[in-house]
């Protein structure tokens, strides 16, 4: 059962900016409105790593996401001419998105939630968690996940080039 | 935990008294946040005295002498003042996020003093992450300028919102690389961890590159002269803050004054030994004097940067951090962790028990040294190539001119 | 102090690290006088009203400033448990870290002759 600790209010916290802030971005007219609850969600979900002693992800979660991708995505909407005030809804495909949310959820639901609800025993849980530093080994370790660390890094390389070629005209 | 005494026990010495166990935790807790959220504030009043008498100093005024012995309390009568000012909304402001801006731009700043180490028992909290802790929570400041200059409904703060993005985001680049160094030596991301590497040899000393870069970076930071675009009083009027008036104004201006010297705080910390000196094992509250004394070293670097430098172009901005710091900082951290492995290959890095020992220290800091001054030598080679390459060819444009159009007298002297 | 109560007192620096500028400026709210007109209210320009909407269009480079930012950010992240680590690695390692870098230092070679860097 549920008991009343600081994890637990914490995750009770977590999970209303989480939710909630996801009900805003869907919600709000206003695109910049939408972009700031976007970061009270994600800021929402570091919480929860923290509560998952994955504080590495947490802090990525705050650089990346926060740092980085939300001051893209205000910026995005900066960009444009007049975005920011939007009064009427010009999604005629809202159904669409709608079936493969509510599919998507039902997904998740009955492929991880359900198996797991009421199964898991915490005791049977390892105690020790993965630190940072083994993190940092086995991204490096020829046996463990040296090839997807350099893939990953060409792929970072690939998405910059490509934004750098959409986004400059041929000359 | 024991009860040894009430400073450093407090929790355990209330369980003593009889209170219930997660209380006393929330106490202790409580009672921190609280030390560690006022000091900045505190400080801050000094330090906006301590600016404005230095800024005074070097364009040969006074400065505040009125107010209290030393015009020390001038501050606090400012902020009065800015109290009792009437606070304008501009018409078409989005009220919300127009108030929120000043305040996430302060609490950005505050929140990096929960991981400053001030002697070996004295820090807010020792995350294992802390490294990278102040730089996710300092990047949200970038993201209270954004606010701040698109609420306002201004058009001169939105363009101080739009050079946030050229400008504080860009120079984060060659910050956390710098950084990477320190992480890379000490083998820890705590911040305590790192100054506790530093006791046998700071990490100026193994890569003073990395010490500089970040220091010119956390500069652009905190969007000072010469790195004051988002402001540009000349030419934005006041940038993201035009539209700010009252308290909401002088909570921007805290935020930055505090910034200013907790990267002087940072600064210490990672390349200067934090609160490494003599006696701190005995009396630790001796670390307070040492770290605060070589910030201040760096707070006053940065204030006479500030008064004597102008303010540089945006695209020589820009090109001076993609160009020049980051190619730099990337090269100095492959130099730094290759001569480690070097080092370690040769049997030069200080044994386990001697890592504290300076003359232990000493063979791969100086490897790691020489490495560093390949650096240096090897970029400015390139700087004397590229100002000779500039030379010929604003010559080349000269000779050009003085082909086409009459020569004035003015130039025909030369 | 285990890992929980470490962020305990992140979590509790960041509810009471609102509250503390937020004072001064309820206090402002009590004590400043409140006498808005429309011509004190408008819109600061350069002594003229302002022309037109405010979200005027700004040029695409700043974005690409943005978007190589973002790819070098994630890089960092991915560095820093290498370096972390370090200590403990061998020349293998360096190797790996050293292709990564390299890697990513192709992308800024190539914004850098394409130009994606010059403000222009």
């Amino acid at each position: 059962m549920l008991e009343l600790n600081a994890q637990s209010i914490g995750f009770l916290v977590f999970s209303v900016f989480t939710i909630g802030g996801g009900l805003g971005v869907v919600t709000s007219r206003n695109l910049i409105h939408g972009a700031l609850f976007l970061i009270l969600s994600l800021f929402g979900a570091a919480g929860l790593f923290v509560l998952l002693s994955a504080e590495f992800l947490a802090a990525v979660q705050v650089l990346v996401y926060i740092g980085a991708i939300a001051i893209l995505i205000i910026f995005a909407v900066m960009l444009t001419r007049s975005m920011t005030r939007l009064s009427e809804v010009f999604n005629r495909q809202w159904w669409l998105s709608a079936v493969v949310a509510v599919g998507l959820f039902v997904l998740i639901l009955v492929g991880v939630i359900l198996p797991v609800f009421g199964g898991m025993d915490t005791a049977s849980v390892a105690p020790d968690v993965a630190t940072t530093v083994d993190l940092g080994v086995a991204l490096v370790d020829g046996n463990q996940y040296v090839l997807p660390f350099e893939v990953a890094s060409i792929l970072l390389t690939a998405a910059m080039i490509g934004a750098i070629v959409i986004a400059r005209d041929n000359e | 935990m024991e009860c040894r005494d009430i400073i450093n026990t407090l929790a355990a010495c209330l369980q003593v008294s009889g209170t219930d166990p997660g209380l006393a935790q929330f106490i202790q807790i409580l009672l921190g946040v609280l030390i560690v959220t006022m000091a900045p504030l505190i400080v801050v009043i000094l330090l906006i005295w301590v600016e404005r008498k230095f800024a005074a100093r070097v364009q040969d005024r006074i400065g505040p002498n009125r107010v209290g012995p030393y015009g020390l309390f001038q501050t606090v009568a400012d902020a009065l003042k800015l109290i009792t000012k009437e606070d304008i909304t501009p018409a078409g402001a989005d009220r919300l996020i127009y108030n929120l801006a000043p305040i996430v731009s302060i609490v950005s700043v505050i929140l990096i003093w929960a991981v400053i180490p001030f002697s070996p028992i004295h820090i807010g909290v020792d995350l294992s992450i802390g490294a990278l802790y102040f730089v996710a929570v300092g990047s949200i400041g970038t993201l209270a300028i954004m606010m701040a200059g698109w609420s306002s409904n201004n058009k001169y703060a939105l363009l101080g919102a739009f050079r946030v993005v050229a400008q504080l985001v860009s120079y984060e680049v060659p910050m956390v690389f710098a950084l990477l160094v320190p992480v890379l030596i000490a083998g820890s991301m705590s911040m305590q961890g790192i100054v506790e590497a530093q006791r046998g040899m700071w990490f100026v000393v193994l890569s003073p590159v990395a010490a500089l870069i970040f220091f010119i970076s956390t500069q652009a930071e905190t969007g000072r002269a010469p790195f004051d675009l988002i402001e540009a009083e000349s030419e934005l009027v006041a940038g993201f803050n035009i539209e700010y008036s009252g308290m909401k104004f002088g909570l921007f201006f805290a935020g930055e004054f505090v910034h200013v010297f907790t990267n002087a705080l940072l600064m210490a910390a990672l390349f200067f030994g934090g609160w490494v000196g003599p006696g701190v094992d005995q009396i630790p509250a001796l670390g307070f004097v040492y770290i605060a004394l070589k910030a201040t070293v760096f707070y006053l670097v940065s204030l006479l940067l500030r008064s004597t430098l102008p303010r540089v172009r945006i695209d020589q901005l820009m090109s001076f951090n993609w160009k020049f710091l980051v190619p730099v900082s990337i090269v100095n951290v492959i130099v730094v962790a290759f001569l480690l492995q070097v080092v370690r290959a040769l049997g030069l890095a200080p044994a386990a028990d001697l890592a504290n020992d300076f003359i232990a220290n000493l063979p791969q800091a100086i490897v790691l040294l020489l490495g560093s001054l390949v650096i240096v030598a090897f970029v400015l080679q390139q700087l004397r190539n590229f100002g000779r390459q500039e030379r010929a060819a604003a010559q080349t444009v000269m000779v050009r001119k003085e082909d086409d159009v009459d020569m004035l007298p003015a130039q025909a002297a030369h | 102090m285990n890992v929980i109560n470490e962020w305990a007192f992140i979590g509790v620096f960041v509810a009471i690290a609102w509250v503390i500028p937020t004072l001064p400026i309820a206090l402002a709210a009590f004590v400043s006088p409140r006498k808005p007109n429309a011509i004190k209210m408008q819109t600061y320009e350069c002594g003229v009203e302002t022309v037109g909407d405010t979200w005027v269009q700004f040029k695409v480079q700043y974005y690409i400033y943005g978007l190589v930012f973002l790819v070098f950010d994630v890089e960092m992240i991915f560095l820093f448990p290498w370096a972390l680590a370090y200590n403990r690695l061998d020349f293998f390692a360096f190797g790996a870290g050293l292709l990564f870098i390299f890697l990513l230092t192709d992308a800024l070679i190539y914004a850098w002759r394409k130009r994606a860097l010059e403000w222009v």
